[in-house]
């Protein structure tokens, strides 16, 4: 246990506190109780960052389950650290403003902030994490504390198909990454991320090394909304829009980018890793930015700008792999730049997608509608967010004197040397991502003007538009200023940071004492990507002068072939498919289910015990039979045949109840006291309750059924019989493995307990115990909840 | 359902304490004897079973007003932490230690964590069978 673990717990721990806080003191907003945990976190691992040298990476471990290989393992090194700062960070930011955005009163603010505090320590330790399943379990903790917040507004109805798509989806990618690290897990021998990278020319020999990669890429793909899984992105805007600028633009979705960057050691020597990255991330960059001028919602536009954005990290991380193939060895400088321009970008993204989605919000707030038709000519009414939208904009369209303008030309130097170093062919790897660059500049352009310049529209809007308050103003302030220090002063986190992180994406590739050359410099002298920057700016422009002569293209798209109508078709045939098949067997008879189970069992169990031949019997060794068992057994037998035949419920329950009675004196004579205890107590109540539930039971009745059915209840039943009988002459003799109960003999000394079967339960097997007492109680619950719920139904008719 | 069966009610109204103090006393013998908290759980059930047998719901609800699905949920929610505390002192999920300590009254008595985790099954116990029947019984 070591601080850094205390501060993945943290926001665990705090959510226990925030419905004290919301139900204790309503006066203040909770949101400033909760504050205290991002800025505090951000404060503690601003404590690791290296101002002179680089950051030698930490790493601390405690055991979780070390017979499986896996232990909460907690490695922070450079590329860690600029997640961990950029959650923490922006999450400080969103906490703030989420204070004035959120109404105290109206809002169900308790879960809010729970859900948001339970997806920040989820973050953290999915970035923080060295175990391949402890960060999976992490990671689908962020999709399930996305998918809450999603449908925070759970009375709508778009909310929720929000929440449930970008659920779907994310989920399913995260079952692909968990079949890779498993198969991962199996071709190095471990979960450590670190020890696989160390023994990576082995793992890159092994067959299930492809079929790992698909799907760990899989995982990233979906969780970064790359294409085709991007439709989920756009619908997770139904969440409350501090939610947007954290998870669905700063954060959540770039754990998939994260992913990528983290494992391109292992991978990123293999040439396919390029190809699949480069051309999904292009393809994402082109079609998210193609997509986003059609909207007319602000944060719609905004989502598919975050996909088209992603795309662009996503392709520059493929691009920069190569560095590590190495048929590419020569020309390593130049995808060493890449892998430096897409973390520069991420860096940089997080920070004008921030404050843009944050602008909107207030838009949102003050205007009371997020449509582009209704907003316009607010330059004059919102004078502050009009400078912060410009700012995010410009710098988001690659424009100096603002830092996505560095990293743009970075992302053309990536993409150009790509191209030359790889083959010919390649040439729409730079023009793909030219023409996306135009239709970004083109958004961005629609962003700023459309809703700032033009005629003013009071009648359209619900509310009469003002400047928000300082505190809403604030988060997105501190972006913005931030987006133009990182254009004049780049390096000071070019050495400190970035660096770092480049160290974690391409270990090994340096010698010893070396740096990778990460001086950014905003003038480079007229060269390709310079041109290129100028060419989107003048057609770009003309794209947005003439935008109302082609955009007729959009509505010529086919609608029915669009991957959101294949979604929901597919939704809504596999939920009338399974409807179907469940509705063929789930036929509310009780005694079709028993049949199935038993007829199950009777198959599977005996089917095995026929296979392997397992039937025998070795009664040698048996004590002999004392007087009363054999009493005992014919009581019960007897009794167990009388039941088939009376004609009464009560009486069949009283006779069933005294079978367990009598196999209770069974254990007693068998010194099983415990058991003997156990049994009596169950089989009270059980009686009890059948007689109670006896109460509601109609009139036994002997029912008129065909003979078929007989027949085949008869042998289920004479062969389910049989089968248990056998099963247990068999279990006596043999011993197919070593018995464990030596173990127990030491009891008293391991537990300090002189009751061994109790010693076992409370801790040799309390992990069993533990589970049991869970399904006991789901169980108690779910019967609580179907008479319930019946009941309310009836009632409501 | 009401009975007025006054022989049944009579008994019901001592026996449920000697059943009570029975089970509790299971509960804390299990560590040495015959017992433990799944057991106490259930005989402490049956003692609540006993009343709705002899009593109805609505009595049964006021004699003993106590939501059972949140003493299943504290039980379960018992079980874990015990569980987790062993991870804060650095040791492997659910390690359970115990030591002996000399008490006043009660001399050498040996306390475990075991006992907690015990106490968490028992509480789990009580809260789902009751919800159990409590539900089924009210179902009218």
């Amino acid at each position: 246990m070591s601080l850094l673990h205390l501060a993945i717990l943290l926001p665990f721990i705090y959510t226990v506190f925030v419905p004290l806080f919301f139900k204790k003191l309503p006066r203040i907003h909770t949101g400033w109780f909760v504050i205290v945990v991002p800025l505090l976190l951000f404060i503690y691992f601003l404590s690791y960052f290296p101002v002179q040298t680089a950051l030698a990476p930490i790493v601390h471990s405690v055991p979780w389950i070390p017979s499986a290989g896996i232990h909460l393992t907690l490695h922070l090194d450079g590329l860690a650290l600029l997640f961990a700062l950029i959650i923490t960070g922006i999450g400080t930011l969103v906490v703030l403003y989420s204070i004035y955005y959120m109404s105290m009163k109206r809002e169900a603010l308790h879960n809010f902030y729970i859900y948001l505090l339970v997806f920040m320590g989820a973050m953290l330790g999915i970035v923080l994490s060295d175990n391949l399943m402890v960060m999976y379990v992490f990671w689908e903790a962020t999709s399930v504390s996305s998918f809450l917040l999603i449908a925070y507004w759970y009375q709508r109805k778009k909310s929720r198909y929000g929440a449930q798509k970008a659920m779907l989806i994310t989920v399913s990618g995260g079952f692909a990454m968990l079949l890779g690290a498993l198969m991962l897990g199996s071709a190095a021998g471990t979960f450590s991320i670190r020890e696989m990278i160390d023994m990576r020319e082995s793992i890159a020999d092994h067959a299930l090394f492809f079929p790992a990669m698909i799907l760990i890429l899989l995982g990233a793909f979906t969780k970064s909304a790359q294409f085709p899984f991007h439709i989920w992105l756009p619908d997770a805007m139904e969440a409350p829009t501090p939610i947007s600028s954290y998870l669905h633009s700063a954060t959540m979705v770039k754990a998939g980018v994260y992913l990528v960057a983290r494992v391109t050691p292992i991978f990123g020597g293999d040439i396919n890793w390029f190809w699949i990255i480069a051309v999904v991330g292009t393809t994402t960059l082109f079609w998210g930015a193609f997509m986003a001028i059609r909207q007319t919602d602000l944060k719609a536009l905004l989502a598919y700008s975050t996909i088209s954005q992603l795309g662009l990290i996503m392709s520059l991380f493929g691009i920069g792999s190569l560095a590590l193939n190495p048929a590419y060895a020569a020309e390593s400088d130049w995808f060493e730049a890449a892998i430096l321009a897409a973390i520069f970008h991420l860096f940089n993204h997080s920070i004008f997608k921030g404050c843009l989605f944050m602008v909107v919000g207030i838009l949102d707030h003050e205007t009371g509608t997020r449509d582009i038709r209704k907003l316009g000519g607010l330059m004059s009414l919102m004078p502050i967010s009009f400078t912060l939208t410009v700012i995010g904009g410009l710098s988001m369209a690659g424009l100096p004197p603002f830092s996505g303008f560095l990293s743009k030309e970075m992302f053309f130097a990536g993409v150009l040397a790509a191209h030359h170093h790889t083959e010919q062919w390649t040439l729409w790897l730079p023009i793909a991502a030219w023409v996306a660059s135009i239709f970004t500049f083109v958004y961005c352009l629609i962003l700023v003007f459309k809703t700032f310049t033009g005629n003013y529209h009071p009648d359209r809007l619900d509310k009469k538009p003002h400047e928000a308050p300082a505190g809403m103003l604030v988060p997105p302030i501190v972006l913005a200023v931030m987006a133009v220090a990182a254009f004049f002063f780049p390096n000071l986190l070019s050495y400190s940071l970035f660096e770092p992180a480049m160290h974690s994406v391409l270990p090994g590739v340096l010698l010893p004492g070396e740096t990778f050359h990460v001086k950014i410099k905003a003038w480079h002298g007229f060269n390709m990507e310079l041109f290129m920057t100028i060419g989107i700016v003048i057609i770009g422009t003309l794209l947005y002068l003439t935008f109302k002569k082609w955009s007729e293209i959009y509505y010529n798209l086919p609608q029915k072939f669009t991957l959101n109508s294949l979604y929901d078709r597919g939704l809504t045939g596999a939920e009338q498919l399974s409807a179907r098949i469940t509705g063929t067997y789930m036929n509310g008879f009780l005694h079709s289910y028993l049949s199935y189970i038993f007829a199950f069992v009777l198959i599977v169990v005996g089917g095995s015990f026929v296979l392997h031949n397992a039937f025998g019997a070795d009664l040698s060794t048996n004590a002999a039979i004392g007087l009363y068992e054999y009493i005992l057994a014919g009581a019960i037998a007897v009794l167990s045949g009388f039941v088939i035949f009376v004609n009464s419920r009560l009486t069949a329950i009283i006779a069933v109840g005294a079978v367990g009675y009598l196999v209770s004196l069974l254990f007693v004579i068998f010194r099983a006291p415990d058991l003997a205890l156990t049994q009596l107590v169950v089989e009270t109540i059980t009686t009890a309750l059948f007689l109670l539930c006896f109460y509601f039971l109609p009139k036994l009745k002997t029912e008129m059924t065909r003979i078929r059915v007989k027949l085949s209840n008869l042998v289920i039943s004479v062969g389910i019989g049989a089968l248990f009988t056998l099963i247990g002459i068999a279990a006596q003799g043999s011993n197919q493995f070593k018995p464990i109960s030596a173990f127990f003999q030491d009891a008293y000394e391991l537990s300090g307990a002189k009751n061994m079967v109790n010693a076992i339960l409370v801790d040799f097997r309390a992990f069993d115990t533990m589970l049991e007492s869970v399904v006991l109680f789901t169980a108690g619950i779910g019967v609580y909840t179907l008479i319930k719920l019946r009941k309310s139904r009836r009632e409501h008719h | 359902m009401r009975f007025s069966d006054v022989i049944l009610q009579t008994a019901a109204k001592v026996l449920v304490f000697i059943i009570m103090i029975y089970s509790i006393y299971i509960l804390f013998a299990g560590h040495n004897n015959p017992g433990g908290g799944f057991i106490g759980g259930l005989i402490t059930a049956s003692a609540l079973m006993l009343l709705y047998l002899a009593f109805d719901v609505e009595t049964v609800r006021e004699i003993v007003p106590v939501d059972f699905k949140i003493v299943g949920a504290v039980g379960v929610m018992l079980a874990l932490l015990t569980g987790f505390g062993a991870v804060l002192f650095g040791a492997p999920f659910l390690t359970q230690v115990y030591r002996y300590v000399t008490l006043p009254l009660l001399g050498k008595t040996g306390l475990g964590t075991a006992f907690v985790f015990d106490l968490g099954v028992y509480l789990a116990v009580i809260g789902t069978t009751v919800t159990i029947i409590r539900s089924i019984s009210e179902d009218q």
